[in-house]
């Protein structure tokens, strides 16, 4: 169950990437966000909104010091919405 | 391997640029002949990008001012406001701001920098909710997480934004402070400040704005964007700098805030500093004194600002949403923006290279900023380099100038 949930988060971290990107992206949790998909830091904070409004959750800038992968992102955002 | 290895991503990028002529990090003015001149390796330079909006750095009564401050009470505090850094004139500056803006309390940092940092460090702390303009200045975002607050952004410039993010966060416990600026410094658009305030006010919480580029600038009394959009009622905080309009160094928070004063012993960036030297804070408040009696400094600077944008449009360059003492000319491409600003300069014209992460959606800019002290000519001048370089890049099409 949990990791459908993980799936569906990464699927929508992804469709936020591309959308903050504008281009295709292929991830898995263990995509390294700033290597993997050469985003920067700006570019991070941006799909950190997009995916705020695709999940209608704050997620505070903060708490993005410990994410590394993309499933770090995706279980941040498990973790809020459970909390929300 | 060395400890700065980790940077070695930008070295590309920046050899790239130095390759192509000068280095916009590191230009060096042989001299600086007026608030609107320079001499650059021996060239003459109109300066179109030095944010000297209202052309005061050379100002005969500021710089008498600070010539006598300085032989009066020495070349600097050598100490913190909290210790022995506080003189007659820092005080008097402070009471002056508090005046201007018809505030209860003002206290003065050493740079403005330092007055987002020591402002916004100070007002929010952990389990508190910072709410920032997405396209917010670096200041401020060093100063969210100096804070330990909550950071949320804000899609730049959309006060719908704000309202769904800040119905978002709910009945969460912590206090709200949204910070907008009143001018951005790079494209220089200006803030929906009206929708903002409404918005603060509907969903609750604390606003404030940094007039750093406005200042001067806008509003009847150049008090800014609050002044000039008639909410300074719905504003709580706002900071500004010395180091535009005021032609000096430094920056100030204003508020009517109780326990104002509480600000000089909790702010880091306001206590752990030495102050500013009495030279400057002796210019600052008689720059203050010209913003306040001197209306048609706005008056040209507006002129001015018109001059520049509505040209550089009429060409066909992309440039910001409205006139603006700040002008951005958008280019296609980094390599293009760095080809015209060498050309610009080697044609005479200053002006900032802007380009990523610096600049907003990642665009490169050729960045001006005009002064009430420019001439109708110099405008003029630069508006015939724009347009030589302009069909020389292949940015706006080729054609037969019209004779007079």
């Amino acid at each position: 169950m949990a990791e459908v949930a993980t799936d569906l988060t990464v699927r929508e971290v992804a469709k936020a990437a591309e959308t903050v990107l504008g281009r295709p992206v292929q991830v898995t949790p263990a995509t390294d966000i700033a290597r993997d998909l050469a985003v920067d830091s700006l570019a991070l904070m941006n799909i950190v909104m997009e995916l705020e409004d695709r999940f209608d959750l704050s997620i505070p800038l903060d708490r993005l010091a410990t994410v590394q992968t993309v499933g770090d992102l995706s279980d941040l955002i498990n973790t809020l919405r459970v909390k929300a | 391997m060395g400890l700065l290895d980790k940077h070695l991503g930008y070295r590309a990028p920046l050899d790239a640029i130095r390759a192509v002529g000068a280095d916009p990090s590191n230009v060096r003015f042989d001299a600086i002949l007026s608030p609107t001149e320079g001499v650059l390796n021996g060239k003459p330079v109109i300066l179109l990008g030095t944010n000297n909006y209202l052309g005061l750095t050379f100002d005969p009564a500021s710089i008498e001012a600070s010539a006598a401050a300085v032989r009066e009470w020495g070349t600097g505090t050598t100490g913190s406001r909290f210790a022995n850094g506080t003189f007659t004139g820092h005080a008097a500056l402070e009471a002056a701001l508090a005046k201007f803006y018809g505030r209860k309390h003002a206290m003065v940092f050493t740079t403005g920098y330092q007055a987002n940092l020591g402002s916004i460090s100070g007002l929010v702390g952990r389990g508190d909710h910072l709410i920032l303009d997405a396209d917010s200045h670096a200041s401020i975002y060093d100063a969210a997480k100096l804070s330990g607050a909550e950071v949320i952004r804000f899609r730049h410039n959309d006060p719908e934004d704000l309202y769904k993010r800040l119905r978002r966060l709910g009945d969460a416990p912590g206090e709200r402070l949204i910070v907008v600026e009143g001018i951005y410094s790079m494209i220089g658009d200006v803030a929906p400040l009206k929708e903002f305030v409404d918005v603060k006010r509907e969903m609750g919480g604390y606003l404030l704005v940094d007039e750093a580029h406005s200042m001067g600038v806008l509003g009847e009394k150049g008090r800014g964007l609050a002044e000039a959009a008639g909410v300074e009622d719905g504003v709580d905080f706002i900071v500004g700098t010395f180091s535009k309009s005021l032609g000096s160094v430094g920056g100030f928070l204003v508020s009517d805030e109780e326990n104002f004063d509480l600000l000089r012993i909790v702010s880091r960036p306001y206590m752990f500093t030495a102050s500013l030297p009495p030279a400057v804070i002796a210019s600052t408040l008689s720059a203050l004194t010209r913003l306040e009696e001197d209306a048609s400094l706005r008056t040209r600077l507006s002129a001015n600002a018109d001059r520049l944008y509505e040209g550089l449009r009429d060409m066909g360059y992309s440039v910001g949403p409205h006139a603006s003492p700040i002008t951005a000319v958008e280019m296609p491409d980094q390599a293009t923006a760095v080809g015209m600003w060498n050309a610009l300069l080697q044609n005479g014209v200053y002006l900032n290279l802007a380009i990523p992460p610096a600049t907003p959606e990642n665009k490169s800019l050729l960045r001006s900023s005009v002064s009430a002290a420019h001439t109708p000519e110099q405008i003029d001048a630069v508006l015939n380099v724009f347009e030589t370089l302009g069909q020389a890049f292949g940015l706006l099409p080729a054609r037969r100038r019209a004779r007079a």
